[in-house]
């Protein structure tokens, strides 16, 4: 199982859209940096398609940076602990930088 | 000062913090307005995200760019131009942004930007 | 790095002589960088030094001139905010050496 990393918004590259067509049963998500924007609610479209074992996370130490509040609630918040801990219990991490 | 009056635009078009150019475009815009030079900003694409209010960059280490783009107004650097569809497609209602700005389709861009001498984009 | 020494204590201070650390003002610092730039400070002065440390908690930068001109104007009156007057209390670029005084970096975009 795998856990993604996106760090740039849905406009900046092209990693969101790439990552989500390799993502498959039982992965993760996690949002970080720019990539956090991918949250705001006009993105929420993108990710209806996600197979449901598929969690979400977004770090929340940068949501807070770029005034972000009323997310897309799939996201759940971590912080830097919480991101360490999702980074050992996945097996193999995928930076899409 | 100089006589000589040119009519700049800087377009806005990086979300903040994940590289410098809204800080770049922030210190450019500053010294533009130090030799009075008639200035408007124009934020489209991720360049809308710099608007949102209530940073808390030290979270990341950062200086707060709300706190500084709040501060434009105090060097008369008053107009600020946002394009409508950029804040639609991230779902940003323009209730939420706290600067006094005006929105734009893109016939009003392409005109903005004919009214120009020089043009930077950040 | 270079030091300030205020009573006894060692500020730590840029090659330009502006603090690094806003959290190392004090009254005692701001008389040390006023005297060393040959200012006595008045009650004129410390109502804009005051005024500047609020400036850069609002808007986390210092100001150049116009912007504090303006700053001034709106707070202490139009009479003081000119800069004529600010450059009897701070000779010279009254943005820099106020904001250097007030503990703060040094203003950018500033001529």
């Amino acid at each position: 199982m795998t856990l993604h990393l996106i760090n740039k918004t849905p406009s900046e590259s092209s990693a969101l859209i790439d990552s989500l067509s390799a993502v498959s049963e039982g992965d993760a998500l996690l949002l970080i940096e720019n990539g956090v924007y991918a949250a705001l609610q006009g993105y929420a479209e993108l990710f209806t398609r996600l197979p449901g074992s598929v969690q979400c996370y977004l770090l929340e130490n940068d949501a807070e940076a770029r005034g972000l509040k009323q997310l897309n609630q799939e996201f759940r918040p971590i912080d830097y602990d919480g991101f360490v801990e999702l980074s050992c219990r996945y097996g193999k991490v995928v930076s899409w930088f | 000062m100089s006589e000589t009056k040119k009519s700049f635009l800087i377009i806005n078009r990086k979300a903040p913090y994940g590289s410098s150019a809204a800080r770049d475009a922030l210190d450019v815009a500053l010294t533009i307005s130090v030799f009075e030079q008639p200035l408007s900003l124009l934020f489209m694409g991720d360049g809308v995200l710099q608007l949102l209010p209530e940073h808390n960059a030290s979270e990341i280490g950062q200086k707060n760019l709300s706190a500084n783009l709040a501060m434009l107004e105090m060097y008369d650097i008053d107009r600020l131009y946002v394009c409508r569809q950029a804040l639609e497609q991230r779902g940003i209602c323009p209730a939420d942004i706290r600067l006094n700005i005006t929105l734009l389709d893109q016939n009003g861009i392409t005109a903005l930007i004919k009214q120009q001498d020089q043009v930077l984009s950040f | 790095m270079e030091n300030l020494d205020v009573n006894g204590q060692a500020i730590a201070i840029d090659n330009e002589g502006y603090l690094r650390n806003l959290e190392d003002w004090s009254k005692e610092a701001a008389m040390q960088l006023a005297q060393q730039e040959g200012i006595e400070l008045t009650d004129a002065h410390w109502e804009i030094l005051h005024l500047l440390r609020e400036f850069y908690q609002t808007y986390e930068m210092s100001p150049a001139m116009r912007p504090l001109i303006k700053a001034v104007a709106a707070q202490l009156g139009s009479d003081k905010g000119k800069s004529i007057y600010l450059m009897s209390l701070f000779p010279g670029s009254p943005a820099k050496l106020a904001s250097k005084i007030a503990g703060l970096p040094k203003p950018t975009n500033c001529l």
